[in-house]
């Protein structure tokens, strides 16, 4: 019997969760790894970290991530390290993200004037306070859209972990094809909701830049 | 009157074998302006940039009323430059000013001047604003507390950061360049500020190009060249009877370009 729309989309919301979750995850990891590798690579004397942080940064990016969500998902399980799909599509998409902001955080901190530093630490202000209220807002403002532009593709990316089975939007639509064989139906669906929230977050992002009058 | 308020000792920088000061030794009374003009490359602004230790010097020694400046003694009594963390307290007693202004732009003007108060200084946000305020309205531009930056012009935006070193209440304010990045018929607004600070008796000094400007306003001139002091003395006799041949011919220079002979 073929399934109604409303099971197909309620099949897919369930995916949806799990997407946003893997979204959330791996941004965060992202945001954060990315923000203290950046911080290093333009902060630190010592070059040999700066290297190491260009190499992680290459080879993050130049290997698909489909590929690091394999290896992290198949590779450790096969020396006994074990992730839930969920768990390695967060920690996978995590990494990558988090060489994809580093590049854009240290762009975004080089292309400050390096004046707007030293007038903070002229004034008094310690090093930390000078990068907590002068240079990370104005990195933030700076690189806003390329934030953007990494969160809607972050989201689009979560689809490759049905690759390694975890419950998301892609994974679910397959199943319900396999079964149901309403196939344009099912994938017109899903498309349908993925852009329904990545034009949301897109939207959001577009209008941040402009309250904050970001390239003005 | 010796009050030296002071003290710069044998001060030396290199970047790699390039020298660019040579051993520098020259102090500043309370209350006094003290020009250091020169041409381009001289060391003028290194020098400058050393006395809060934005350069960190390669030798020789700052001291601001009997207190060293940017090193400390370790265990084993040897002197180490201490970080920016450790320099921070220092830093505010010496106001600077930039060439190249450096106004944070994500802050309104109000918060540009108090900012250093409340975050370094631990003063409570109103009092902040207020002597925010007050600075503001000693380069005359209280009005425009509110503003944005980008919404001033270089001038204005140059009083601003005037006023932002003002709300340091620094022992001493460096101006590196104040003039050099504005527009001609901008210089004057920001010299009459800078002048009224003079004549309040303030502790300055002026790296600048401005050399009519140095004679009226400095007590004291000292012209650098390659690394070292040429000449140094009272500001009209530095500029108007120049005893050194070096010093002579950057004025010749500079005078014909700003018709100093006047």
């Amino acid at each position: 019997m073929p399934a109604a729309l409303p099971v197909i989309l309620l099949t897919l919301l369930e995916g949806a969760v799990t997407a946003a979750q893997v979204a959330l995850g791996a941004a965060l990891i992202a945001f954060v790894l990315g923000l203290a590798l950046a911080l290093v690579d333009v902060f630190s004397r010592f070059a040999l970290l700066r290297t190491a942080i260009g190499a992680y940064v290459e080879w993050m990016r130049n290997v698909p991530a489909l590929a690091h969500l394999f290896v992290l998902y198949f590779g450790l399980a096969s020396i006994g390290l074990r992730f839930s799909p969920k768990g390695a599509a967060i920690v996978g998409l995590g990494l990558v993200g988090a060489a994809v902001l580093c590049d854009v955080f240290g762009a975004g901190m080089r292309a400050l004037h390096v004046g707007q530093r030293e007038a903070a630490l002229a004034c008094g202000l310690s090093p930390l306070q000078a990068l907590r209220f002068i240079v990370l807002p104005q990195m933030l403002r700076l690189t806003l859209p390329a934030i953007g532009n990494y969160a809607s593709q972050l989201i689009k990316d979560t689809s490759i972990a049905s690759a390694i089975a975890a419950p998301e939007i892609m994974f679910y639509a397959r199943n319900l094809v396999t079964s149901t064989f309403q196939t344009p139906l099912i994938y017109a669906s899903a498309v349908l909701l993925y852009a329904s929230i990545v034009f949301p977050v897109s939207w959001a992002f577009n209008r941040m830049e402009r309250r904050l009058g970001v390239g003005r | 009157m010796n009050d030296i308020l002071l003290t710069v000792k044998g001060l030396k920088k290199s970047y790699g074998a390039t020298e660019v000061l040579k051993d520098i030794s020259f102090q500043l009374q309370r209350g006094e302006t003290l020009s250091l003009i020169g041409p381009s490359g001289s060391g003028k602004s290194t020098c400058l940039r050393c006395v809060n230790f934005l350069e960190k010097p390669s030798g020789g020694e700052i001291v601001l009323e009997g207190e060293r400046i940017g090193t400390v003694r370790t265990g084993n009594g040897r002197e180490r430059i201490m970080s920016d963390r450790e320099l921070a307290p220092q830093r505010s007693e010496i106001g600077m000013v930039f060439q190249g202004f450096y106004l944070w732009p994500h802050l309104n003007v109000r918060d540009n001047v108090a900012l250093a108060s409340i975050k370094a200084g631990g003063m409570p946000r109103a009092e902040a604003y207020e002597l925010a305020e007050q600075m503001l309205d000693k380069v005359h531009l209280r009005h425009k507390a509110g503003e944005y930056p980008e919404r001033l012009s270089g001038g204005q935006q140059q009083r601003v950061a005037i006023a932002r070193a003002l709300a340091q209440k620094p022992k001493l304010i460096l101006f590196d360049e104040p003039t050099s990045a504005l527009d001609p018929e901008l210089v004057g607004e920001v010299l009459g500020v800078i002048r009224e600070l003079a004549e309040e008796g303030r502790s300055m000094i002026l790296v600048t190009h401005e050399i009519r400007f140095a004679r009226d306003v400095a007590d004291r001139v000292i012209f650098m060249d390659g690394g070292v002091i040429v000449e140094e003395g009272p500001a009209a006799d530095v500029i108007n009877r120049p005893c050194k041949e070096r010093t002579r011919a950057f004025l010749g220079q500079v005078g014909e370009a700003a018709g100093l002979a006047a």
